[in-house]
């Protein structure tokens, strides 16, 4: 089994859709989340506040310096996340088509790195 | 092994040269009927494209050093115990990857042999039959989460086990290039997690169109090149080995088999597409006397098979329908315009691509005359591409407006890549009135 992020992109638009549709992007997003957790494939999932909520801290300097604001400027910034456990990653697309159709945004589908065996 | 080099009779100097010959052929022959099954196998076995690769490269250099004294008697069985012993080997050298030789080791427990003297592994496998295993490897190297051209490359190598030098000289890139590419699609394929197995039902005939699309990207490649050559027969050829492997094993797949007969009946036209002076020959002005019969009745049969089956066809059904009309006709003048008017509809309405719309507009010219399929063409948005100032260029110039035919001819010349083309337009341009 591995782990797979699924980031979700918002865009300038996002967060200006109207509430009828919002409503409807919320109870379809929780759909796909009851029938993940039905599954058995659902690990985390959370949205997260927009971007002006960001704090940025940068160890560049050599003392880790923090600041206001994203540290990326652009356009898409993720808007939120799933980490779901499946077998491969056609298991994790078929499950990203049906995010990304209820949550109405793009998507990227991306492995976790392999964890060396605990206590190893 | 040594069990090869025993018995070797002294022969003379030319007998041995003449028993190279005989084995490098022989290689070669069981190179193109082995190879995919190789790596398909070993892929399925070890969980990596990487590894199944290098072992069954290794395994025919093995074959080259140990076959001097003649070939075993299942050649193919020595391969696949080889390549299997490499494989393990490798597994046992690599440190890094304790998991992988465990399971290795598991399943080799099952049963693979690693007797080198044992010309028939033990393949009994719990998942299915063995022919499987090239289709899941298909499958994997066009999986749409790899680029467009790693899945061309990926194809290439892994089912057509072309080197990667062969890859490079037929899709006109270095090899670092093409190397690097196969290098970062393996490592895609292992990181991401692509699995080497037959897509589930709902996903299959999306799944199916994106080996037909490399298989006919790679075929394209070969007969209309960019570059230097006019042709490059070897990319054609390779297209139409592995679809007619997916054939075999996908028999009930309309399309694979359209796209089969599609790529036959292109092939067929291959000696005479091209002039002597390496010019391109446009359909009406082709030899059709040197076109490759067999090749034109093979794919005659199956667009009837296809047709007596019923099914609604899809795109590559309909452009093997298409070339079949054109091949049955022994001269241009038979062509059956109107049953290509019908077919190119059927085309448009499935695919709405400006470029069939090209096409359908070029069978107009000939039901409905030059004025009509000029208006048609100039509705079409395909600016930057040579064909559609090439299809212009011949209306005008067979309205006598060769003013405006020059300068079409022109911008077609200025975009299209392939030299013989180029020559062709280039004749025509120089051939106008006034």
């Amino acid at each position: 089994m591995s782990q797979y992020l699924i980031a979700v992109l918002n865009g300038p638009d996002t967060r200006s859709r109207p509430a009828a549709e919002m409503s409807e992007i919320i109870a379809a997003v929780d759909g796909v989340n009851a029938k993940a957790m039905d599954a058995g494939i659902f690990v985390f999932a959370g949205g997260l506040h927009e971007q002006s909520a960001t704090t940025t801290v940068d160890p560049r300097s050599g003392k880790a310096e923090i600041s206001d604001g994203p540290y990326l400027e652009s356009k898409e910034y993720i808007g939120g996340f799933w980490i779901i456990e499946v077998a491969d990653l056609d298991a994790a697309l078929e499950f990203s088509r049906e995010a990304a159709l209820a949550c109405r945004e793009v998507l990227e589908v991306r492995p976790f790195m392999q964890e060396p065996p605990r206590g190893a | 092994m040594s069990g090869y080099d025993a018995g070797v009779p002294v022969s003379s100097h030319s007998e041995i040269s003449a028993e190279r010959r005989e084995l490098s052929a022989r290689l070669a022959e069981l190179h193109r009927s082995e190879w995919p099954q190789l790596v398909a196998t070993l892929a399925r076995r070890f969980r990596s494209l990487d590894i199944a690769e290098e072992a069954a490269s290794e395994a025919f250099l093995a074959a080259i050093e140990h076959w001097h004294g003649g070939l075993p008697p299942n050649p193919g069985g020595w391969l696949m115990t080889t390549a299997n012993r490499r494989a393990i080997d490798r597994l046992r050298r690599d440190s890094g990857r304790e998991q992988k030789y465990a399971a290795a080791l598991v399943i080799g427990s099952r049963g693979v042999t690693t007797d080198m003297h044992q010309d028939e592994p033990n393949d009994a496998e719990p998942d299915g039959p063995v022919s499987d295993d090239r289709l899941r490897l298909m499958f994997t190297c066009c999986h749409p989460a790899l680029a467009r051209e790693a899945q061309v490359a990926l194809t290439l190598r892994m089912v057509g086990g072309l080197t990667v030098e062969q890859i490079a000289r037929g899709l006109l890139k270095s090899e670092a290039a093409v190397a690097q590419r196969i290098t970062r699609a393996k490592a895609k394929i292992e990181a991401a997690g692509i699995p080497y197995r037959i897509p589930e039902e709902g996903d299959l005939a999306e799944r199916v169109d994106a080996v037909l699309a490399v298989l006919y990207l790679v075929f394209n490649e070969g007969y209309l090149p960019g570059g230097e050559r006019e042709l490059r027969p070897e990319l054609s050829g390779e297209a139409i080995r592995i679809s007619r492997l997916l054939c075999e094993l996908m028999p009930a797949t309309g399309e694979a088999q359209g796209l089969l007969a599609l790529m036959l009946m292109t092939e067929a036209r291959r000696p005479s597409r091209i002039s002597s002076d390496g010019e391109l020959v446009v359909l009406a002005d082709q030899d059709r006397g040197a076109w490759n019969g067999a090749l034109i009745a093979e794919g005659h049969a199956i667009v009837l098979e296809l047709i007596a089956g019923g099914s609604a066809p899809g795109r590559y059904q309909l452009q093997a329908a298409i070339n079949a009309v054109h091949t049955y006709a022994r001269d241009i003048r038979d062509t059956d315009w109107s049953q290509l008017s019908i077919l190119y509809d059927q085309l448009y309405a499935i695919n709405p691509s400006p470029v069939v719309a090209l096409n359908r507009a070029i069978v107009t010219a000939e039901l409905d005359g030059p004025v009509v399929a000029l208006a048609d063409i100039d509705r079409l948005e395909l600016e930057d591409y040579h064909a559609w100032h090439a299809a212009r260029a011949d209306l005008l110039r067979r309205l006598g407006r060769s003013a405006d035919a020059r300068a079409a001819y022109e911008q077609a010349i200025v975009r299209a890549v392939n030299p013989a083309e180029i020559r062709f337009l280039k004749r025509r341009q120089a051939g106008l009135a006034g």
